[in-house]
């Protein structure tokens, strides 16, 4: 799950990582009363979506005066903005963050990941802050310094001071970097994080180490024991059919081509895309209804499919496994009953009950294409999104 | 032959008596698998499916033998139930179970590194050695005891690939589902070791999907270690960037973890890769010359 940069500022904030002063608008009129509330002369006001690439697109922006505060909170509260991590038609933007002004001497980078490989926490820092990391990772790998945590010591300050010091910092930066590094640990440990990035974390011109962005993604399995973040999920930044998809225990992302496709199984969900693709096809979704698919869940599924105006046709493949063919056909009889369904449905059956599903589609009097086989099934489907587009 | 699991192999469930423990011990019990008892805390002293019930790990292995057990707890118990299955001294550790939190993976990850057990999964269908033994949810029928050693992260994508195997009348030595997490017990490394060592295992069928690099690690180890042929599938040549596909493991992150990354490194290894799943059978014929 992500948050939100003013969210992950306000955890930063709880665990004692030093950030600016700021606050959250939905309205002009509260930027207004942030930047009053922050005083200065000078504020960064910053559109919150869920996406990066922000500045580049016009959505942060230093002002100096109130007007400023409020022409940028008239112009994009409301709106959308579209970076180069975006879809063409952007992020709705629904809060801007109005913080105060901090100068700075040094740009540098901090993160913290799963590294999977090693399976502990690694630490990553570069001089190289304010770019984006991947490209220094490949760039100039040697640029990004590590270190990694275990799991049962924990951070250890000597790991801290290191960092600090490949970083060129001096004095009291080194103190003050220890620290950060430490309660950056700490809560990315107890918010159960699956990656925070600070880029940049700079050095002001007053000498200190400070967080000027903050990002956190957290651990959706994890979620059930944090009720607190739960709560700060913001739908708005999601796409609408997967929300939906996923209150159901449905795995569904949106693609751009015209065959909506129903698979069980992440894997064989891929699988078929692809095959789709390798075919001559272009795949609409990657859905999967999962192991135990419920009948409800199946129709849901269906529905879902269905509500993308550029699916012409669907690709329904089973490999029942624990989940039965014969449920899944009975979700598909209830939902093409209840909807209807005018674009062309391939159902390729294999498995559990397969022989069951297959007979009550065909006894269903629905006007569904029975394949022999997965290469079958996906060319019969292109081949039927062709002839209904 | 086979690996992991065999005849001998006695197998508890913990979360015996939950619906999904009662639903695949039921289908264990019906395939063969020596399954000798279940641990539910707080109903030990009974009897479930005809076996006995513990309260613990510690007193099921003490009284059954086991060594190895299936869990089917849900995620926000199951770092508990893996660490005490660790320190009853269970050699193999199967846990079916979605949606472990990370952290506590890191956690049980770091325990088994200094111990003797193997943890295969979570997220993921479990072991089989057709014909002896099946720990785990994949449906029994599809199987045929054979020659061809299967590896996976994914579930309903491994029994295409045995279907395949079985049609061709080659079946399978043992098939290993290591799941779809961001962190698994058993890598594609350990699995691809046990293989090259297992006699009966002619030939070796692995199935990869996006994200991460254990895929890019196995054919480092392929290259130097597996003199067996072996075919590569990896599913999300598709898949958008930084979109999780389902599995939690299943996302390219950073532009890293892509299939085409994948397939680039199995192929400099010699390993046969499919584009296409449906042809796992077709290049396994190719590479051994099979009938």
């Amino acid at each position: 799950m992500n948050l939100h940069e003013y969210q992950a500022k306000r955890l930063f904030a709880d665990y004692g990582l030093p950030v600016s002063v700021g606050y959250a608008a939905d309205t002009s009129d509260e930027a207004v009363a942030a930047a009053e509330r922050i005083g200065g002369k000078a504020w960064v006001c910053k559109v919150q979506v869920h996406a990066g690439g922000r500045g580049k697109a016009g959505g942060v922006q230093l002002v100096d005066s109130i007007e400023e505060v409020r022409s940028f909170a008239e112009r994009w509260l409301g709106g959308r903005l579209v970076t180069v991590q975006t879809d063409a038609e952007g992020q709705p933007v629904n809060q801007v963050y109005i913080e105060a002004c901090a100068g700075i001497e040094r740009e540098l980078y901090l993160g913290a990941v799963i590294d999977r490989s090693s399976s502990r926490i690694v630490v990553m820092a570069s001089k190289e802050g304010g770019v984006e990391i991947e490209k220094v990772a490949e760039e100039s790998p040697e640029k990004i310094f590590r270190v990694v945590i275990d799991p049962y010591v924990g951070p250890q300050s000597y790991q801290g001071r290191d960092l600090a010091f490949r970083l060129g910092m001096q004095g009291n930066q080194v103190q003050q970097f220890t620290l950060l590094f430490n309660k950056l640990i700490e809560l990315f440990n107890k918010l159960d994080c699956s990656l925070v990035e600070i880029n940049p974390l700079v050095i002001t011109d007053e000498g200190d180490v400070h967080c000027l962005d903050a990002k956190i993604n957290i651990d959706g399995n994890a979620l059930y024991r944090h009720d607190d973040l739960r709560s700060m999920r913001d739908i708005s930044q999601e796409d609408e059919r997967e929300v939906r998809a996923d209150g159901f225990g449905l795995n569904y992302v949106a693609l751009d081509g015209n065959i909506g496709c129903m698979v069980n199984g992440a894997g064989l969900a891929m699988g078929t895309m692809d095959l789709v693709k390798l075919h001559g096809g272009n795949p609409a979704n990657f859905l999967d209804v999962g192991g135990g698919a419920s009948q409800e869940a199946v129709a849901e599924a269906f529905k879902i499919i269905l509500s993308d105006p550029n699916v012409r046709a669907v690709l329904i493949n089973i490999f029942g496994g624990i989940v039965s063919c014969a449920t899944i056909a009975d979700g598909i009889i209830a939902a093409v009953e209840e909807i209807g369904v005018d674009v062309p449905v391939v159902v390729r059956f294999e498995g559990n009950n397969a022989e069951q599903g297959s007979n009550k589609l065909a006894s269903s009097g629905l006007n569904l294409i029975a394949s022999s086989s997965l290469v079958d099934a996906a060319d019969k489907a292109i081949e039927a999104a062709g002839a209904s587009a | 032959m086979s690996i992991l699991v065999d005849s001998t192999t006695r197998v508890i469930c913990q979360g015996f008596t939950g619906s999904q423990g009662t639903l695949h011990s039921e289908q264990a019990i019906a395939y063969g698998t020596q399954l000798v008892g279940g641990v539910t805390p707080g109903k030990g002293g009974s009897e479930h499916l005809g076996l006995p019930v513990f309260d613990s790990v510690r007193e099921a292995v003490e009284e059954t033998n086991a060594n190895a057990t299936v869990i089917y707890v849900p995620a926000a118990y199951c770092k508990d139930s893996i660490l005490e299955a660790v320190d009853a001294g269970i050699e193999l550790i199967v846990c079916i179970t979605e949606g472990i939190p990370t952290l506590d993976m890191l956690e049980v990850k770091a325990r088994i590194g200094i111990s003797d057990a193997r943890l295969i999964g979570p997220n993921c269908p479990g072991v089989i050695t057709p014909g002896e033994c099946k720990i785990g949810i994949m449906p029994g029928d599809i199987h045929l005891p054979g020659k061809v050693g299967v590896v996976s992260r994914s579930g309903t994508l491994t029994y295409e690939a045995v279907k395949q195997t079985t049609d061709k009348g080659y079946g399978q030595t043992t098939c290993v589902g290591i799941g779809g997490d961001p962190i698994p017990g058993t890598h594609f490394v350990d699995v691809l070791g046990l293989f090259q060592q297992d006699d009966a295992t002619e030939a070796v069928v692995m199935v990869g999907e996006i994200g991460g690099t254990a895929e890019e690690e196995a054919a480092e180890f392929i290259k130097s270690e597996v003199r067996k042929p072996v075919v590569a599938y990896i599913a999300g040549v598709t898949a958008p960037p930084g979109k999780r596909m389902g599995h939690a493991g299943a996302i390219i992150a950073g532009g890293k973890g892509t299939a085409n990354e994948k397939f680039t490194a199995l192929e400099a290894a010699g390993v046969r890769t499919v584009k296409s799943l449906a042809d796992i059978g077709d290049a396994l014929a190719e590479v051994t010359g099979w009938e």
